[in-house]
């Protein structure tokens, strides 16, 4: 009756063997390395690179112990911290701003192991230090933004085919437009469901006032801050970038906000100030019917035309610029500093996207010879960087901006026009940074409070129930094995609460094999034959089993679907180990007591503790 | 080796009015504590920013105190913590500054001050995160409770549903009861032990229960009373085991775990003893007088019948 079918023995051999291979990375260690990537997050790496950086390290004679050459960066490994360093500040010498380089740690294991997917587990920023953000995206401010834009369009249109309005205002996303007559009002209607068809229209006539209200719609709402979410997201990525943080973690988290996640960044003031710099791009006309600005200087601010605004340029001259906005920072896909091949002065190209490639074109069409003002919006200050005349009609979508003082200036430019612009404001609300120091701490403190419960398990479970209790131990060191194979493989954010699970999983799994041991003492007390005892123990324990970590499991479960950060590391683990120790309990165990007990005939003692018989009944 | 020699059940059901007068009183005053003394609730949940720094040398707490007056900072606490090196300072939230410029300001003061200072750790949660934490932290507590009480409706009875949960409540209650009449910090990790004792602590009920059911079917001569004492005596020696165990890991906690895990290992193992307590001397009773029987358990359930029929 104690036997188990060879396919049994054959799965857990072969779940063993797997979870070794899947375990063996978290102990080869890791080696100093630098990671080199574009500026631009994202763009593609080729063999010329790693190269001329193989050559630039044979040059100064600076050993690697291997050159990693994946989709978007390099790594390059080395024996000390020492060498790492070197060759950070030699590379970035070497391969100019076009590229950041930072310091990053790779697991000494073997490729093989990797290549089958065998990786460490992963740690949370809690074991590996480094700082994590909450940012809250201000969709209402891309809603305004849109809204205020769609409006100057309105009033625009409007003025062209000439109708009658009065008054056109927005209140938050709703807009309201005053006209003359309610056949100006349809005819205006018209046009503004030219322009887009997603809006809602609601007409009010009150005191002889006739008014359209022109409501966006939810949907288009709803793609308006999908967008600005997207646009941040991409902005923060080159942000990011230009930081040199080796491994970030940029994602979006439910409807309005983003996490940030920096390993191993130690200098949170800096991270801070890049990632809350709010720097929007403008494109607009110059007001040229006032020929000299500077006379709005000293107070006569009432004379400013209603469509206009005065703004500095670098050099404090006032420039008088149109409100109505061409084009913002979103439509800019790259730009990049260069120089002039006629005059040799220092340019910055800009690349705009297909819809901003039009809108310029038919600008610059019609504005031969106007100029147009570039302003930048850093923290509130509007600055015109710079408002060349346009010469020509300009296509394609490709824009010189020529005026910049050097390479230098340009090269800024260009960083911040790439990566300046965000859609909506946003705001850390939240922060969490850990030090270097503190991460080895916390690892060193979880591992062990693991071992020391662990061995106090093992010499518990051994006196109380013999060799039942030996098999107990190996049931649960299995177990141990398995869970941090699983982790491993899924590559599962380990935090120091998730440590923590580990030595409670393991310390709740014993369960199993405790209620298993007493049944099968139950049943030997009551008169049964050792291995009637063994199967009958078995049996009746997995009901108990199944139902104790089922309870066990919802609450994980819970967990899970509402911690966040360290306590959903909990929470996988304490899944995760229940599953575990449910399988070694009834797989493992069983297949060991078998292989022990269920060969033999007849057994005349089960060494499973010493047993108390009762009368019973 | 046995631990429980006992030749007789032990007539636990007997004494179920004297532990009805001690468990109701011991809830009343933990109640009494949460209202009047009230849970001393982490960042995580308040709002604001708490910072750990280290000193190479022992950290002097009116210097640092002085720091921060000088910069504005007056409704600060500075103490130590865990040992004489690390100081623990905790900010609540301003409206003039955010909490990434707070952080800021102090570590830049603080450096001023004494260039060896080192910056440990960082915690800042703006009032919104804290109150959304809050919130989930209740949702979690009410999910597993509903979870945990249609499972055990399914697996046995309505009445021991009932029973299970509010001897878990009574253990979770009685965890909060402590941490407020401590005044320990009560945090996100501290909610995750409360979560696992409510996972775990039914445990407990469910093999007792399972016993319980298993006894109808085969006593069927015994009162309830002498079933219900017969299946906790029986699984008595199950009962030290499991939490002996589980308890050895969390004291190992407590030892090398660190003040991280401290308050968490404190409320596994308020949780793992009260949890032995309830299930027995508070859920037992409770199923008893909500008329638990042989009628409504052993034969009601399908599946039972199922497993008569296999022994």
């Amino acid at each position: 009756m104690n036997h188990s079918a060879r396919w049994k023995y054959l799965l857990i051999l072969t779940t063993i063997m797997l979870s070794v291979l899947f375990v063996m990375p978290n102990f080869y260690g890791e080696s100093p390395a630098i990671q080199i990537m574009p500026i631009k997050a994202g763009e593609k790496i080729d063999t010329s690179l790693l190269q001329s950086i193989e050559k630039a390290l044979e040059k100064s004679e600076i050993k690697n112990t291997g050159l990693i050459l994946e989709n978007f960066h390099i790594k390059v490994k080395f024996k000390t911290a020492e060498e790492q360093l070197q060759a950070k500040s030699l590379i970035q010498k070497s391969l100019g701003n076009k590229y950041v380089v930072a310091l990053n740690l790779i697991s000494n294991s073997p490729n093989w192991l990797s290549n089958i997917g065998a990786l460490p587990m992963y740690l949370g920023l809690d074991l590996r230090g480094g700082v994590h953000f909450l940012l809250q995206v201000d969709l209402s401010t891309a809603l305004e933004k849109t809204t205020a834009s769609y409006l100057s369009n309105f009033r625009t249109a409007l003025r062209k085919e000439k109708i009658g309005y009065y008054d056109a205002t927005k209140n938050n996303d709703i807009m309201q437009i005053k006209f003359k007559s309610k056949e100006e009002l349809n005819k205006g209607k018209n046009i503004i469901r030219d322009i887009n068809d997603n809006f809602v229209f609601q007409e009010i006539f009150i005191n002889d006032e006739i008014i359209l209200k022109v409501i966006i719609s939810e949907q288009t709402k709803k793609s308006i801050t999908e967008f600005a979410i997207k646009q941040n997201l991409e902005t923060l990525n080159n942000r990011v970038n230009e930081l040199g943080v080796a491994e970030p973690l940029i994602q979006q988290q439910g409807l309005d906000r983003i996490v940030i996640q920096l390993p191993g960044v130690q200098d949170t003031a800096k991270a801070k100030e890049i990632l809350g710099r709010t720097a929007t791009l403008e494109m607009r006309m110059v007001n040229e019917d006032k020929v000299d600005p500077s006379i709005y200087e000293d107070g006569n601010e009432d004379q400013i035309p209603v469509n206009s605004e005065i703004y500095n340029d670098r050099f404090g001259n006032p420039i008088l610029v149109k409100k109505q906005v061409i084009l913002t920072g979103e439509r800019i896909t790259n730009a990049g500093p260069g120089v002039d091949q006629q005059t040799g002065q220092s340019i910055v190209s800009i690349t705009l996207d297909g819809k901003g490639a039009s809108i310029f074109k038919q600008v610059t069409r019609e504005n031969i010879g106007k100029r147009m003002a570039l302003l930048l919006i850093e923290k509130n200050l509007t600055e015109v960087v710079t408002a060349p005349v346009i010469r020509s009609e300009i296509g394609g979508g490709r824009v010189q901006i020529t005026g910049m003082n050097n390479t230098q200036e340009a090269t800024d430019v260009a960083l911040l026009l790439r990566a300046g612009s965000l859609a909506a404001p946003m705001e850390i609300i939240e922060e969490r940074t850990v030090g270097p120091s503190m991460g080895k701490e916390n690892i060193s403190r979880g591992v062990q409070a693991t071992i020391w419960g662990f061995v106090a398990i093992i010499i518990m479970m051994a006196i109380y129930y013999m060799v039942f209790g030996v098999i107990s131990v190996i049931t649960l060191s299995v177990n141990l094995l398995f869970l941090v194979a699983l982790l491993s493989a899924l590559q599962a954010t380990l935090t120091l609460p998730g440590l923590a699970a580990i030595a409670l999983t393991l310390g709740m799994a014993i369960d199993s094999s405790v209620l298993i041991n007493e049944r099968i003492r139950d049943e030997i007390r009551n008169g049964n034959t050792p291995q009637a005892s063994i199967s009958i123990g078995y049996k009746m324990a997995w009901g108990t089993i199944l139902d104790s970590n089922i309870t066990t499991m919802i609450a994980g479960l819970a967990l899970f679907m509402f911690g966040s950060g360290p306590i959903k590391g909990f929470a996988v683990v304490l899944v995760l180990g229940i599953l575990t120790s449910m399988f070694s309990a009834i797989f493992v165990s069983r297949a060991i007591v078998n292989y022990f007990y269920g060969k033999k005939r007849q057994i005349s003692k089960l060494s499973i503790g010493e047993i108390f018989k009762v009368d019973n009944n | 080796m046995e631990f429980f020699r006992v030749k007789k059940d032990i007539p636990f059901m007997k004494y179920r009015k004297i532990s009805a007068v001690i468990s109701t009183t011991v809830f009343i005053f933990a109640v009494l504590f949460i209202v009047i003394r009230g849970l001393n609730l982490g960042v995580d949940f308040t709002g604001g920013t708490m910072m750990e720094v280290s000193y190479p040398k022992a950290a002097n707490i009116e210097n640092i105190r002085e720091t921060l007056r000088s910069i504005n900072l007056e409704d600060t606490q500075v103490q130590n913590f865990g040992t004489e090196e690390d100081v623990l300072i905790r900010l609540p939230l301003r409206k003039d500054l955010s909490i990434a410029e707070l952080s800021e300001k102090v570590s830049t003061a603080l450096k001023l001050s004494n260039n060896l200072m080192e910056v440990r750790r960082v915690e800042s949660v703006g009032s919104q995160v804290g109150d959304e934490l809050y919130e989930n932290g209740a949702l979690a507590v009410l999910f597993v409770c509903i979870g945990i009480m249609l499972y055990l409706t399914m697996r046995f009875e309505w009445r021991f549903a009932i029973a299970a949960i509010i001897a878990n409540m009574h253990d979770v209650i009685i965890i909060l009861g402590f941490f407020a009449l401590f005044q320990w910090e009560f945090n996100l990790t501290v909610l995750a032990a409360v979560l696992a004792v409510l996972g775990y602590s039914v445990n407990e009920s469910v093999v007792v229960f399972d016993r319980v059911r298993e006894n109808f079917r085969k006593m069927r001569r015994a009162n309830v009373a002498e079933v219900i004492n017969n299946a906790i005596t029986r699984t008595m020696s199950r009962t030290i085991m499991t939490h002996l165990s589980t308890q050895t890991v969390v004291i190992s906690m407590l030892i090398f775990g660190g003040e991280i895990l401290h308050n968490f290992a404190l409320a596994l193992t308020i949780g793992i003893l009260f949890g032995i307590y309830s299930s027995i001397m508070v859920g037992c009773p409770i199923a008893m007088w909500l008329g638990t029987n042989q009628t409504n358990l052993a034969i009601s359930n399908p599946e039972s019948k199922k497993e008569n029929k296999e022994l």
